[in-house]
């Protein structure tokens, strides 16, 4: 007599050896994860060491303490958190405004539209890396952090119109039709009406551009390079020295950025991937 | 009489809209994000095609006279031997990687399709790698293929003698390999969760009545659930094989230091010939190029996956 806990079908010798493969995945996935936890509690006399305890003896928290004393930690995340949230801001108005355009209007070349967003997604920033850096040698915008921002705009907006729109496509027209009898304004009923409808769908907009734009260091460190100006990414992988690198406070910076977005990041998988295949399937 | 023939077919013409809405409307809430896009995707693309063609140096970056100079950039990139060994390089990374990340992260997918205590906190945990900004990864696991202290070596010769140290950052062959590795890791969650929406989509019933017909394991897997996941693996798979290709961060990390160019692919290249040589037009020829391959490859891809259907 089995429980309906498990699935009708396996066998308790099956379920023991998916449990072990599973057990094995998991290893090796946080593994890397918590080889950066190890290091960054290592006391700097203890660095380089063979040992492969996670938790090392005399554990520490001083290399948290030193990244804000010998480096600019704190500089480098208000930084981030300035472009990070410049990018957030526009994302979430373009996204908005477009995902209700491509919802609610029928206009000439809509699917073209739709398609052609889509299609950005295929090349990757790194592919027009060096027009747009010349574009921002021309006008004269390096080290700017607004020029960084569009960038960023323009990464997380495909995913995000989309999205916007498949949750656009759910709220149902007539709520609109009755306010436009009742005398507002596409705009007005857009603005009033249907937004306040939509905040989870523009939560999760803002939380990915956020963290896109929190976490990407290419286009970065092409565009900041000023020490004083450096953004999170470009000034850890900064520590990166020629000769030696500082792992030990170095681990203890990329915990402080990654932390937090994957908390994030795994709270938000499901509305993820429900958007990538929505885009997919339609697309 | 004439005039409420134009009135109504004017109101005609509005109603052909959605409803509320004038002919400029659609207009005012698009604008802004296709001015966004033109500016920072469409016009650099084409602004790339042109510089291509462009000897662009260091000397004249700032003065933006780049004279014409035909086909230079290009003959220059494909007169070159390190091209084509990258290109080899770049397909094998590519096929390896988005091989491995599909079969692993379906196989993973599938395991975790059923009811199973645990479940939850076991995709939480599987999901991480996804999590963890990119650049960290790619720094982290440098540092464990350090020779010495890096932690796969420490386990490697714990496990097989001191004849297993690898030098994974030194010999570029296996500087190749730890950024496969090291992709791998990073790539399987995404066709994991991919994997699993589409999994949980496939009505339990189909998989029943296959049983009922004495149906094995695998003809299962083969009959049903291949062709039921076809339509939304697809387009995981070109995006997938797209983002690998032109995978940057991971490789440019790990082999920056090494001076050798045998464990490059060929976007990282694009990125080196324009941000450590300073050759502008040959690096946009070498996009243009990437970008004629990746267009090549995903209509082919489409096209054989629509004759198949």
């Amino acid at each position: 007599m089995k429980s309906n806990k498990f699935n009708r079908t396996d066998s308790l010798g099956k379920t023991i050896l998916i449990y072990v493969v599973l057990a094995i995945a998991c290893v090796c996935s946080v593994y890397p994860i918590l080889n950066i936890l190890s290091i960054s509690l290592r006391p700097a006399d203890a660095l380089f060491t063979k040992s492969l305890s996670i938790i090392p003896p005399n554990a520490t928290f001083d290399n948290f303490r030193q990244a804000f004393i010998q480096y600019d930690m704190l500089g480098w995340l208000f930084h981030s958190l300035v472009v990070s949230s410049a990018a957030c801001a526009f994302s979430v108005m373009l996204s908005v405004t477009a995902g209700y355009a491509f919802s609610r209007f029928e206009f000439r070349g809509k699917k073209t539209g739709l398609t052609l967003i889509l299609v950005t997604q295929m090349f990757p920033l790194a592919m027009t890396l060096l027009p747009l850096y010349l574009m921002i040698i021309n006008l004269k915008m390096t080290n700017s952090y607004i020029a960084l921002a569009i960038i960023y705009v323009s990464t997380s907006i495909p995913f995000n119109i989309w999205m916007m729109k498949g949750f656009y496509d759910t709220i149902p027209k007539s709520l609109e039709e009755s306010a436009y009898v009742d005398g507002a304004s596409v705009f007005r009923s857009f603005y009033q009406i249907i937004l306040p409808l939509a905040k989870p769908a523009v939560a999760l907009t803002a939380l990915f551009s956020f963290m896109g734009a929190w976490s990407e260091y290419l286009v970065a460190s092409v565009i900041i390079n000023e020490a004083g100006k450096l953004t999170l990414p470009v000034g850890l992988v900064s520590m990166q020295g020629q000769f030696s690198t500082a792992w030990g406070i170095y681990s203890a910076g990329a915990l402080i950025t990654a932390v937090p977005v994957m908390i994030l990041f795994v709270c938000l998988s499901k509305y993820l991937v429900g958007g990538l295949t929505v885009g997919s399937v339609k697309g | 009489m004439k005039d409420t023939v134009v009135k109504l077919k004017k109101k005609k013409r509005n109603s052909s809209f959605g409803i509320g809405q004038g002919r400029f409307t659609p207009f005012f809430f698009l604008a802004p994000a296709a001015i966004v896009l033109a500016f920072v995707v469409a016009y650099p693309l084409i602004y790339e095609i042109i510089i291509s063609f462009k000897n662009v140096t260091l000397l004249n970056l700032k003065s933006q006279n780049y004279p014409w100079i035909g086909l230079d950039n290009y003959i220059n990139v494909l007169a070159d031997s390190l091209f084509y060994s990258t290109l080899i390089r770049t397909i094998l990374w590519t096929a390896i990687n988005v091989f491995f990340h599909v079969s692993i992260g379906l196989f993973l997918a599938i395991l975790l399709n059923r009811k199973l205590p645990g479940k939850a906190f076991i995709r939480i945990l599987l999901i991480l790698p996804w999590a963890v900004p990119q650049y960290i990864a790619a720094m982290t696991w440098k540092g464990m293929y350090n020779v010495e202290y890096g932690s796969i070596n420490i386990i490697l010769t714990k496990l097989f003698g001191d004849a297993a140290l690898i030098p994974w950052l030194s010999v570029p062959s296996w500087t190749f390999l730890a950024c496969i590795i090291t992709n791998i890791w990073l790539g399987i969650p995404f066709m994991m969760m991919i994997s699993l929406g589409g999994l949980t989509s496939i009505p339990e019933e189909l998989y029943e009545a296959a049983e009922l017909d004495g149906a094995s394991g695998f003809q299962q897997f083969k009959n049903i659930t291949l062709p039921l996941l076809k339509p939304i693996l697809t387009p995981a798979i070109i995006l997938g094989t797209v983002w690998t290709f032109n995978m940057v961060n991971v490789v440019y990390i790990i082999t920056s230091g090494s001076a050798s160019d045998e464990s490059q692919i060929l976007i990282t290249m694009v990125f080196k010939r324009a941000f450590q040589y300073f050759r502008y037009g040959q690096s946009a020829a070498l996009s243009v190029i990437i970008f004629l391959i990746l267009l090549a490859f995903s209509t082919v891809f489409i096209k054989a996956q629509k004759s198949d259907d």
